[in-house]
């Protein structure tokens, strides 16, 4: 893929931290409002791939490595099922929501009735959200990425 | 001995854990990549052993995620373990584990490797996640992520077209198969508002609704176990995957099959009758369905083994007559559910589950060998090996009686049950699975001819023995085929026959969860 023209660069570049934001604040109320840590990652993940489509994907496997981008993948899962096996090791059980209820992170317990969010509650399940975000990201990112470069090579290859 | 309850979801959560790590430990060193997955694979199949030594002893085990105890109305994803789940499970894990530590030598110049120890890690938890839930929709979950697992694996050699064309067959035929699931397990879920196993199992009427529910399962289930009429993606899958996935592939078909036993003798356990009555009632409707399609896939798995040049096809169509036996010892069992022969039929059934996976996963060991060794596939081309590989022809030899069903190997000990039972139930029935394995036999003889025996060819002169780690991971799988073979009594009192009773007494497996609460 090939970058495009300067305008098209300058408009990504003005839009790209809204939509990143969009997507970041869609995993971090995952626990309050609609959406969640795969939502916002798709979100962030779309914005990505809009920065891979203005500037190139040369461009872009310059700034950025495949192989990282799979590593962060990977810590993504990985944190998903720790916080699972902690469960076992801090709860009852595994999978337990063992930070709800206490005066850690996230620990409030919501009241009920019509009030406002508080963003302090849910226990495990917004770390979850991170976790389920990061692998998203990562994961969306590279396969568009890899699949982006892969046609330029093979065009670099017809010639 | 008696293991805590953890251990159940342990068992699914450590390979899934070392999935994810495998790719962080690949980047430090190759060769520590290699040991890890060993040790991880061991580890949980040392637990899955001390478990099923816990659950025979004690009955069935449940484990609730995310809470201390179940709460009414059951909302919880549960596993719930009995002798038939931990006994798919000890098959899966003796056979992952045989091929993990197989790749060691067998994958060694191929690139992309942690990727491939990545998703043989995912592929096992979600193989032991089918056997392991208790919950129809986890149930379809897992089914997928082996699914999509296996798909990757079967294309692992991305530079063979008939690889990638393998893998999108499957990766069609598997999708298709699963949302034939999903949708049954929503007709079900819109039914009775439930999605619990043994509670849907307590409260299923049977109607109309129930029944399409049936059949969309069993042609699901059935479809991903390689039965015949759907049976096309299987030889083609088996074929050109490599051997080491082959073997990881048939444990995840055998995963599908325990899926067909389930869903027919858990679910719709209380809409069989445990009286044998030979009117038309559902146990002979559905159980004489299963024994017409694994008629079919015998004789058609045969006949199309005969005719194949290629090794690893010729094995996988070997493996769909085999699966066509498991098939009809269950069907037969089901058939006659309630007479002491139809009993006999499910335990040769369940028994040649585990004969099969062993002995097909041995002789396509073999073949991987002879593919290592020589860089060929077609048998038109081989010939004179056992001149220089001598110890794999003694392990072909092993496998072809035991795949056969020669009397002192384990083929053998499984296929004479399903014969016995079978004759009673309907003679022609036996006759054709006699004549089927002797063909069966002539077939496993031309290979070994045409492959071993003969002059030594020019080109296969330097041709050397395997590396020890390969003939060792043979050498294991052939002492546990003879083993089973001289002591099928042994197997079958303890692991087979508490499979059977778990798969008969569905009641039991109910009233763990069910019990007063609702």
């Amino acid at each position: 893929m090939t970058e495009m023209s300067k305008i098209v660069r300058t408009i990504t570049s003005i839009t790209f931290p809204f939509a990143m934001i969009y997507g970041l604040y869609v995993i971090a109320h995952g626990h309050l409002t609609p959406g969640g840590g795969f939502q916002g990652g798709a979100v962030v993940a779309s914005a990505c791939a809009m920065i891979l489509v203005a500037f190139g994907s040369k461009w872009t496997i310059d700034k950025i490595k495949e192989k990282k981008l799979s590593a962060f993948e990977s810590l993504g899962a990985i944190g998903f099922i720790a916080l699972a096996l902690l469960g076992l090791v801090f709860g009852v059980a595994f999978f337990n929501n063992f930070l709800t209820g206490s005066n850690f992170l996230f620990g409030n317990i919501p009241p009920t009735g019509s009030v406002f969010a508080d963003i302090n509650t849910g226990g495990v399940l917004p770390l979850m959200n991170f976790a389920v975000g990061l692998k998203v990201i990562a994961g969306l990112f590279v396969i568009v990425l890899v699949m982006a470069y892969a046609t330029t090579s093979f065009k670099g290859v017809k010639k | 001995m008696n293991m805590p309850d953890y251990t159940i979801p342990l068992v699914v959560a450590i390979p899934l854990l070392g999935a994810f790590l495998t790719p962080l430990v690949s980047r430090i060193n190759d060769k520590l990549r290699n040991v890890f997955v060993i040790i991880v694979l061991a580890l949980n199949a040392l637990l899955v052993f001390l478990l099923a030594s816990d659950i025979l002893t004690t009955g069935i085990k449940t484990y609730v995620f995310g809470a201390k105890d179940l709460t009414y109305p059951i909302v919880r994803i549960l596993f719930e373990v009995d002798a038939m789940s931990i006994f798919m499970a000890i098959i899966s894990s003796i056979l992952v584990l045989a091929a993990v530590t197989y790749s060691w030598a067998f994958m060694k110049e191929n690139t992309g490797l942690d990727k491939y120890y990545t998703l043989i890690l995912l592929l096992t938890a979600g193989m032991l996640g089918m056997v392991f839930t208790g919950d129809m929709f986890n149930f379809f979950v897992f089914l997928e992520i082996t699914s999509i697992a296996s798909c990757a694996l079967i294309a692992f050699w991305t530079d063979v077209g008939e690889s990638v064309e393998a893998g999108f067959k499957y990766i069609v035929i598997s999708a298709t198969g699963a949302l034939f699931v999903l949708f049954a397990v929503a007709l079900l879920y819109g039914q009775y508002n439930a999605l619990n196993i043994a509670q849907l199992s307590s409260v299923i009427q049977y109607t109309f609704l129930d029944k399409i529910a049936l059949v969309l399962l069993i042609v699901a289930l059935a479809m991903k176990a390689g039965i015949v009429p759907m049976h096309m993606w299987l030889p083609d899958s088996y074929g050109s995957a490599p051997s080491t996935i082959s073997i990881v592939l048939v444990s995840a078909t055998l995963a599908s099959l325990y899926g067909v036993l389930r869903v027919v003798f858990t679910l719709y356990g209380n809409a069989l009758s445990t009286i044998a009555n030979f009117d038309i009632s559902v146990n002979v409707f559905i159980g004489w369905f299963i024994v017409a399609l694994a008629v079919i896939s015998i004789i058609v798995g045969v006949t199309m083994a005969l005719i194949q040049s290629d090794f690893k096809r010729l094995i996988a169509y070997g493996a769909v007559a085999e699966i066509g036996y498991m098939f009809l010892g269950i069907g037969a069992g089901l058939t006659a559910l309630g007479t002491a022969y139809g009993r006999t039929a499910l335990n040769g059934g369940i028994f040649h589950i585990m004969n099969d996976a062993l002995d097909v996963g041995l002789l396509f060991l073999v073949a991987g060998a002879i593919y290592y060794a020589t860089r060929e596939r077609s048998l038109d081309r081989l010939g004179g090996l056992a001149r220089n590989m001598k110890y794999t022809t003694a392990f072909f030899i092993i496998g072809l009686l035991a795949v056969a069903g020669m009397p002192p190997l384990n083929g053998f000990a499984s296929k004479i049950l399903i014969y016995e039972s079978t004759f009673q139930l309907n003679p022609i029935l036996a006759i054709v699975a006699i004549l089927c394995s002797i063909l069966l036999l002539a077939v496993f003889v031309k290979v070994f001819h045409s492959a071993f025996m003969g002059p030594q060819l020019p080109k296969y002169k330097d041709v050397k023995e395997v590396p020890r780690s390969m003939l060792f991971v043979m050498g294991v799988i052939a002492c546990i085929i003879v083993f089973i073979g001289l002591f099928p009594e042994f197997v079958i009192n303890n692991v087979v026959e508490p499979a059977a009773n778990a798969l008969v007494g569905y009641s039991e497996y109910v009233s763990q969860v069910v019990a007063g609460g609702i």
